[in-house]
């Protein structure tokens, strides 16, 4: 059933429960105008409304109805019981006819011409006869049959009986009786008699009458506001109490306040529920919106809706009611192409917007998505730049993901010209500001060509909220989850030691990002002596993190960015029930606490602004991609051999780590060997090829697996210790094949392997003979790249990239930067290049540009391989001359790399020289 | 607008046509006083919850029985010298538009009628109180009841005004 149709049914259940009384009052006072005048109106919206919803029955009894009632207004007609009497009868049949729609939607094949007839008659001016005596009787219920004359019964009682047997409320009807009448009643419903009959209708209406009419009640919101309120207090009281009742040893007590605990949680969550609607009631308008808009703008689009029931806080619905005109809106402007064009891509002639809600993680999850063109990350930016919102350096340096969100800037538009619809670059950041005001994020995932997709989270209330409670300088302070990212606990000498300075603001590595912070107690002034932060950078580099034995960071999101809010401690999760304050920057409103202190609820967005943050924002941005160039920083696997010296080597190279029982360990003449994944996996002990004595072996061996394509290997170590990211930069000393050089990794000293160079030192050719053997080396001809030029500033890199190349059969030079690979390939020709992105003095980018400017060198193969990791920095990359961009470093996907472009290569040069 | 609110309260005050009744408090010694009919209620010393970034006008928020109110410093508010970490403190709660407020005072006095004939308007010698605060003066036998104007005084805006 639609809403138009409860709507109108609750109404006029409403008003047929007065309008009963007030014919009552009518026919001891027929003179009563004011009263005829309500009866009329009432039948007259009645008759109004089932018109527009098309219920003609309904129509034809009210109008009668309100015909006679109309002449007795003006005079025309006496108010006698008899009159009376047919018009509740005619009321009796409306009410009828509204139970039946109520049950089953639509009006019932059931006959009402006699009640039709006999109004129509009075109407018309004959006198209310017949039924006058029957009417008489007190049963007025049942009037509706009682009034017809006799002989009709006999020939309409089976009908009457059997209509609304068939329909739903009939299925529910024994219940209400139940426990009053003999369940027997059922058979008499099948063989009726015309008074049974009349019964069994009585059922049927009143068990109708608890569906729609009887079960709802109008509430006005703000009673609701105060219930909210009144339950939030509650659920504050009973947290108090459950405080306290944990400190008692009174069983009683304890027993009470578990239940009051029950029953509170119980009370909240359905007194929420009062205010809770279906989202469909703000999408109602929208296939509307869909047909207007797209044709306004000769485009074809269908509407899908799924989810339409997802249930939502009426203030809540209220808040993103118009962002959803203007997503929807934006979506068929922007969002769609045109028909022809939609053609020409190959797609369907109709673009279709999606809309799809539904519940996830205490959180309403809401998709608005087209199938249109998506967004255009370049025209975006060059709009942006247009409209002055940021600079060509900044739209350099932007990601993919800070260019789309870049829409829901103020006073952006990208509409080229401006239509009733969209391109007055109002919109998006008011979608945006609505849904965060409410608690809510809006993320755009763009799919250039194929559509966008517009996800987007709300609470499910606003009222009562999950925070994380922490403190500083004594103070609590509540975090709404929604905000929250994860939490970060370091310990002594990671306290003391992983927060960095960079470019003015403290910052940690997360998992290889960098971590803005900003430490609560500076950022609202909870010390005295902040003089030390507002000092020059220079001065008090890690005076910060060098006092702290114990940091905790808690990672929040604000506006799209994350930053770690440093705190003195966290102390718990908790219920809180917001309430407004005055506006202070960093806060988002008040609560109070279990033990009844109030806490202040920091606001994260405010937060960054009041730490000015914002400003630091290019700052940051730089200084994450010094960060990411400075990635000798990697993941490091460190172990020992002997128990003594420490051993080091990139966790990328390896495949697994495995652990083996001695007695798996099988010899063959190559050695020993274990079977490993339905292979003979050789065995390399590690030990003797370094020079060290291992401890008499245990029982297990621990292995590290290298893997080529199908071959694999595995090295015997003594102990794996650990996996660490620190910065590498072994000092290089060559002594030892298979040996980088030595470095400090975790405060010892640790010796730096090269697992490739050990493995062709002990089993030489293993990698050769592997599959992904690059393929021009087995041709190795009169062509081909025999000679490689390596350019990278750090020697740990360049080691390793050259062990990876010499391996594969390649000859390589080294340049330690730009300048002097120029210097080396004019006198030292080269047939290929694979260099370095961010290095002094010339830059990987600065080298490519000029080695495609030189005729001698233009035509070389180049690589760029870099720690560098972006779409932009890509492109870069490539319009400065790189073939390929390559990420630091995957021994496989570089091998792959030279050997097709050197393929490439010698056929450009085999087509040359004939 | 003194003016009209004056005879507001007048009409509302009971006793003599002309009298109003006013709570009376003591700041640095000073007596003042705040219409009965803004006054909500009188308690003790709550525990306090500051707010960082503030203005230091505001004392912090109170939970008055699950409603959380704002307290001002009425010593500082006015421009005298600020009390004494250790001093008694009462909570004034005063009803105005935007909900409860608290005013902190040192001492609460009696509640006192006194009569349109002894009242003058913002007289000169009131150094120090912030004029625009005060309603002006009632000349009491003894010693001079200053009248506040509550609307005004709870208008202590956001963090950066001080």
């Amino acid at each position: 059933m639609d809403d138009i149709t409860r709507d109108f049914l609750v109404e006029s259940n409403e008003n047929l429960s007065r309008l009963d009384q007030e014919f009552v009052q009518l026919e001891k006072d027929p003179e009563n105008t004011g009263l005829l005048a309500s009866i009329f109106r009432t039948i007259h919206t009645i008759k109004g409304t089932a018109g527009f919803l098309n219920f003609p029955k309904l129509v034809s009894i009210s109008h009668f109805a309100e015909d006679i009632l109309a002449k007795m207004c003006d005079g025309k007609m006496k108010a006698t019981p008899a009159t009376i009497d047919a018009l509740l009868a005619g009321v009796d049949a409306v009410k009828d006819v509204l139970a039946t729609i109520d049950a089953t939607s639509a009006e019932s094949d059931k006959d009402y011409t006699p009640i039709i007839q006999r109004l129509k008659a009075i109407a018309e001016g004959a006198p209310a006869e017949a039924g006058s005596s029957a009417a008489a009787s007190p049963a007025r219920r049942l009037s509706i049959k009682a009034a017809v004359p006799a002989a009709t019964v006999a020939m309409e009682a089976p009908s009457i009986v059997t209509a609304p047997v068939t329909t739903p409320p009939i299925v529910t009807a024994p219940v209400v009786p139940a426990p009053a009448k003999p369940v027997t009643e059922v058979p008499h419903v099948e063989a009726p008699h015309p008074k049974d009959s009349g019964d069994v209708n009585v059922v049927a209406a009143e068990a109708v009458k608890s569906n729609t009419a009887d079960s709802t009640i109008r509430v006005e919101v703000s009673l609701l506001d105060r219930l909210m309120n009144l339950v939030g207090e509650l659920v504050l009281t009973r947290n108090q109490i459950l405080q306290f009742a944990g400190t008692l040893e009174n069983k009683a007590i304890v027993n009470s306040s578990q239940r009051l605990n029950l029953i509170t949680t119980e009370l909240q969550e359905n007194v929420m529920k009062t205010r809770m609607q279906p989202i469909g009631g703000v999408w109602n308008k929208l296939p509307r919106l869909v047909r207007d808009v797209s044709n306004s703008m000769s485009k074809e689009v269908d509407l899908h809706v799924e989810g339409a029931e997802t249930e939502l806080d009426k203030t809540i619905l209220e808040a993103v009611k118009d962002p959803f005109t203007h997503i929807v809106r934006n979506a068929i402007d922007h969002g769609v192409e045109s028909p022809d064009e939609r053609v020409r891509k190959g797609k369907s002639r109709r673009g279709t917007i999606r809309l799809r809600a539904f519940h996830e993680g205490g959180q309403v999850n809401i998709e608005v998505a087209d199938d249109g063109g998506g967004i255009d990350i370049q025209r975006v930016k060059r709009k942006a730049i247009q409209q002055r919102l940021i600079t060509e350096e900044q739209a350099e340096r932007m990601s993919e993901r800070e260019a789309v969100n870049l829409i829901f800037r103020p006073g952006f538009s990208t509409a080229e010209k401006i239509t009733s619809i969209s391109g007055r670059g109002v919109g998006m950041d008011v979608v945006k500001t609505n849904i965060e005001r409410i608690g809510g994020a809006v993320d755009v995932i763009n799919n250039f060509g194929h559509g966008t997709t517009l996800k987007i989270k709300i609470p499910l209330t606003l009222a009562i909220i999950p925070a994380l409670i922490v403190s500083a300088n004594g103070d609590r302070f509540a975090i709404p989850q929604i905000n929250l990212r994860e939490l970060v606990r370091l310990e002594g000498e990671a306290a003391r030691k992983s927060i960095e300075w960079m470019q003015g603001i403290e910052v940690y590595r997360l998992r290889g990002n960098l971590l803005p912070l900003i430490r609560l107690r500076s950022v609202l002034k909870l010390e005295e002596d902040t003089r030390a932060t507002s000092n020059a950078a220079g001065a008090n580099l890690s005076n910060g993190a060098a006092r702290d034995e114990i940091v905790n960071i808690v990672v929040l999101t604000a506006d799209n960015q994350v930053f770690g809010l440093v705190v003195d401690s966290v102390n718990d999760t908790e219920e809180i029930v917001v309430k407004p304050l005055k506006s202070i920057h960093a806060f988002a409103g008040s609560t109070i606490m279990g033990d009844g202190q109030v806490a202040l609820i920091l606001d994260s967005a405010g937060l960054l602004e009041s730490a000015d943050a914002a400003e630091h924002k290019e700052e940051i941005k730089q200084a994450e991609v010094v960060a990411v160039e400075q990635a000798d920083r990697s993941t490091l696997l460190v172990f020992t051999l002997d128990e003594q010296m420490r051993f080091a080597m990139p966790l990328s190279m390896v495949s697994r780590l495995e652990e083996f029982q001695i007695s798996r360990v099988e010899r063959t003449n190559d050695g020993e060997v274990v079977q490993y994944r339905g292979q003979v996996m050789p065995l390399l002990r590690m030990a003797s090829h370094v020079g060290v004595t291992p401890p008499t072996d245990a029982s297990t061996l621990p292995v590290i697996v290298f893997s080529d394509g199908e071959r694999s290997i595995g090295m015997v170590v003594h102990k794996l210790l650990d996996i660490v990211d620190e910065s590498a930069r072994p000092q290089v000393e060559n002594k030892r094949p298979g040996i980088i050089g030595t470095a400090i990794v975790q405060g010892k000293t640790t010796v730096f392997v090269d697992p490739y160079a050990l493995i062709e030192a002990a089993n030489p050719g293993f990698f050769r003979r592997s599959q992904s053997q690059p393929v021009f080396v087995q041709n190795s001809g009169r062509k081909g790249v025999r000679k490689i030029l390596l350019v990278d500033d750090s020697p740990f890199f360049r080691n390793l990239t050259r062990s990876y190349l010499e391996f594969a059969g390649y000859t390589v030079d080294e340049a330690s930067n730009g300048a002097e690979a120029l210097k080396r390939l004019s006198v030292h020709p080269v047939d290929f290049i694979i260099s370095d992105i961010d290095m002094p003095q010339v830059d990987g980018w600065k080298l490519a540009e000029a080695i495609r400017a030189n005729p001698e060198l233009k035509h070389l193969p180049l690589i760029a391989l870099s720690g560098l990791e972006s779409d932009d920095v890509r492109r870069h990359s490539t319009s400065s001359g790189f073939d390929r961009h390559l990420v630091k470093i995957d021994r496989e996907e570089l091998l792959k790399a030279v050997s097709q472009l050197a393929t490439e290569r010698d056929r450009v040069m085999e087509l040359a020289s004939v | 607008m003194v003016a009209t609110m004056e005879k507001n309260s007048a009409a509302d005050a009971p006793g003599k046509v002309g009298t109003r009744q006013f709570v009376t408090f003591y700041l640095s010694g000073h007596l003042f006083g705040v219409d009965v009919i803004h006054v909500q209620e009188v308690i003790r010393a709550q525990a306090m919850t500051r707010v960082p970034l503030a203005t230091p006008v505001v004392s912090g928020l109170i939970n008055l029985r699950g409603q959380i109110v704002l307290a001002i410093d009425l010593r500082l508010r006015l421009g005298l010298a600020a009390r004494k970490s250790d001093a008694p403190v009462m909570n004034l709660v005063a009803q105005t538009s935007d909900g409860p407020v608290s005013l902190l005072v040192d001492e609460i006095g009696d509640v006192i009628e006194v009569g349109a004939d002894v009242f003058e308007q913002s007289p000169d010698m009131l150094k120090g109180v912030q004029r625009e605060l005060v309603e002006g003066v009632y000349k009491l036998k003894s010693t001079l009841l200053i009248a506040l104007n509550v609307n005004r005084v709870i208008q202590v805006g956001g963090p950066s005004e001080s």
